[in-house]
């Protein structure tokens, strides 16, 4: 029994982690699904967001719904911003270019940060409750059973806009062709604009969730760096692939780090990683494109 | 021929000269001059930042050889670093090597290591690669992270100072014991792209769908690149070992991927003057804000505490302005400025 407790938990907590894995690939897959940009300032989107959560929550003391608001208020003008500003010079240029300008973003986000907020670690009083309740005859922490709800809820309603509003359906256009979109009358200015929105606000929403379960410091931006892995093993153009992926990342981390040795865990994402590029390049629901001269 | 209408060539022969001018060879004449009156003009902090910057220069040339000119995405540079520094510290130190053999055969490990994590390469392209080689960066610094055999459980490999380097002088040795190195690799880097493999690299880059048309074996060649590559940042990886004294993981994470990447950007891709360029400018810039920062302590004291977090921002602006800017970097604007010089007072 005492195994299967254990068992239990760390499915808990892996779900809960790859809930917010999720969250953070979904916005990193937005972003390539439409404009073809790799992101790695995705970290820095979620490290951002959960600082501007932080300001007007505890700072500014504004009642939690209020600074939820304000929080996305920020997001989507940070991603509209960057896409206006950053991005769109480098529209058609090499992929290079393209990475190295996320991180140069990448770098002065953490430096915004550090500024305005130095590198100490920030109470934030938790958001969720942290309680804990008996699933199936075992303690889980009730925090962690929410964030995982919140995450559904958040990527269903993404699922539900994609398919059911008139901007969702436009973006899947631009994604899928851009010429032909443009001769439908869709600003595809716009769509890029809208994908950098929507991913900061998912980052947001990601950003907030793992403030809550840890804490409001510097390593929240770590959490980037793992998206890699998951967007891999979904697909980088699949948001589906974000929520398999997401939640094998997430419980492979809590299994390895439970049964084997949390050092291992750290660098168990990336073996997968590579072993997936050897076999399938494209991702498990990733589209295969065929190149010509 | 150098006249107003541009450099015209009469022999293929001379087209494939190293400088066709003689403007050229009297700025190469200045240049030497210059770095061979250095050690007397500057002190030993200055010294030591030009010291690393010579470090630095070979590694950079050897990422723009596989990022600039065969157009393969890498963020392992930190992790082939590594390579380099740990096997020729423990192979002088444990195994008792001589520090140059030590040097060649770390150069020759971390060849080899190049060509493996270059393997993803034959099927991946563009953003793909770059992932992979992301992994191949975290999966090399685990293992120097977590094997014990390769620090003896203690973390860090203490390397003996070289034995006729004096402590008074040791900046002004180790210039002259860097110098001829960085300028030899930089040499040979420059010499690969006049013969047949180093144009097989730019193929591949510019096309390699037509590359390999045209009878390029695309396999080989990109293999081959990484393990050049890394043949060349295994050689500042070795060479920092000996000149830090100490070997740890620190030095080597994602980071120092990025901060390369960024030199070579920042010089110019595909270009060997770039890389030194761009090295320079890398590796002054954080020392540059340092001293301003020292400067300004009395006047603004804000300035010098937000000091970490003001370099990495200027390392981020860096990066942006010159990606939207002037994406082919520092070695296109010299280009631009010699035009200017030349054509005065037309514009082109």
């Amino acid at each position: 029994m005492n195994e299967f407790a254990r068992f239990v938990s760390l499915t808990v907590y892996g779900l809960a982690d790859g809930a917010i894995l999720a969250l953070a690939a979904l916005g990193f897959v937005l972003i390539y699904k439409a404009t073809r940009v790799i992101n790695f300032a995705q970290g820095e989107f979620l490290l951002v967001g959960a600082y501007t959560f932080y300001t007007a929550f505890v700072l500014l003391r504004l009642p939690l719904v209020l600074a939820v608001l304000v929080g996305v208020a920020f997001a989507i003008l940070l991603g509209v911003l960057v896409e206006r500003f950053v991005l769109r010079p480098l529209v058609g240029e090499h992929a290079i270019s393209v990475i190295m300008v996320t991180i140069g973003l990448s770098s002065v986000l953490k430096a915004g940060v550090q500024m305005f907020f130095g590198t100490a670690v920030r109470e934030q009083p938790k958001i969720l409750p942290t309680g804990s309740m008996e699933v199936a005859g075992v303690t889980v922490p009730v925090n962690r059973l929410l964030v995982i709800l919140i995450a559904a809820i958040v990527l269903a309603a993404f699922t539900v806009f994609f398919r059911r509003s008139r901007h969702g359906v436009a973006m899947r256009a631009v994604a899928d062709d851009q010429q032909a979109s443009l001769t439908m009358g869709i600003s595809v200015r716009t769509i890029f604009a809208l994908a950098w929105a929507l991913a900061a606000v998912s980052a947001l929403i990601a950003g907030v969730l793992l403030a809550d379960l840890s804490a409001v410091d510097q390593n929240i931006a770590s959490f980037g760096l793992i998206v890699f892995p998951v967007v891999i093993l979904g697909g980088l153009d699949s948001v589906p692939g974000t929520i398999v992926g997401g939640l094998t990342i997430g419980l492979l981390k809590q299994y390895v780090s439970g049964y084997a040795d949390p050092g291992l865990a750290e660098v168990v994402p990336y073996v997968v990683l590579v072993a997936i590029l050897m076999v399938r390049p494209y991702g498990i629901f990733g589209e295969t494109r065929i190149e010509r001269v | 021929m150098a006249t107003a209408t541009g450099i015209h060539h009469r022999s293929y022969r001379a087209e494939l000269r190293l400088r066709h001018t003689k403007a050229e060879w009297f700025r190469f004449g200045l240049v030497v001059v210059l770095l061979l009156v250095v050690p007397y003009l500057l002190n030993t902090y200055w010294l030591g930042i030009a010291n690393s910057i010579l470090i630095a220069v070979v590694g950079a040339v050897g990422l723009n050889i596989l990022v600039g000119f065969t157009g393969q995405i890498s963020l392992g540079q930190g992790g082939f670093l590594a390579v380099g520094a740990y096997t020729s510290a423990i192979l002088s130190t444990r195994a008792g090597l001589p520090v140059p053999l030590a040097v060649v055969v770390a150069v020759l490990v971390t060849a080899g290591v190049g060509a493996l994590f270059g393997l993803p390469a034959l099927r991946l392209k563009g953003l793909y690669l770059a992932i992979a080689t992301l992994a191949s960066q975290e999966i090399i610094m685990f293992v120097v992270r977590r094997w014990g055999f390769l620090t003896e459980d203690r973390g860090y490999i203490e390397v003996p100072r070289l034995g006729f380097i004096e402590r008074e002088t040791f900046e002004v040795q180790w210039y002259w014991v860097l110098l001829p190195i960085t300028f030899l690799a930089v040499l040979m880097a420059r010499n690969l792209f006049r013969t047949a493999l180093g144009r097989s690299f730019m193929a591949v880059r510019d096309q390699d769908i037509a590359a390999e048309a045209i009878g390029v074996n695309i396999t080989r060649t990109k293999v081959t690149a990484f393990a050049v590559s890394s043949g060349f940042v295994g050689l500042s990886g070795a060479l920092s070992a000996y000149y830090t004294e100490t070997v740890t993981w620190e030095r080597f994470t994602l980071d120092v991927s990025v901060l390369y990447l960024a030199m070579i950007i920042v010089g110019g891709l595909g270009s060997i003057a770039g890389s030194v360029y761009g090295a320079i400018f890398m590796m002054l810039l954080p020392a540059l804000l340092t001293e301003v920062g020292d400067k300004v302590r009395d006047g603004a004291p804000f300035i010098a505490e937000q000091l970490p977090a003001i370099k990495n921002a200027v390392f981020g602006i860096a990066i942006i302005t010159f990606l939207l800017i002037e994406p082919r970097g520092l070695d296109r604007i010299w280009s631009r400025m010699k035009d200017y010089v030349r054509f005065w007072p037309f514009r082109y």
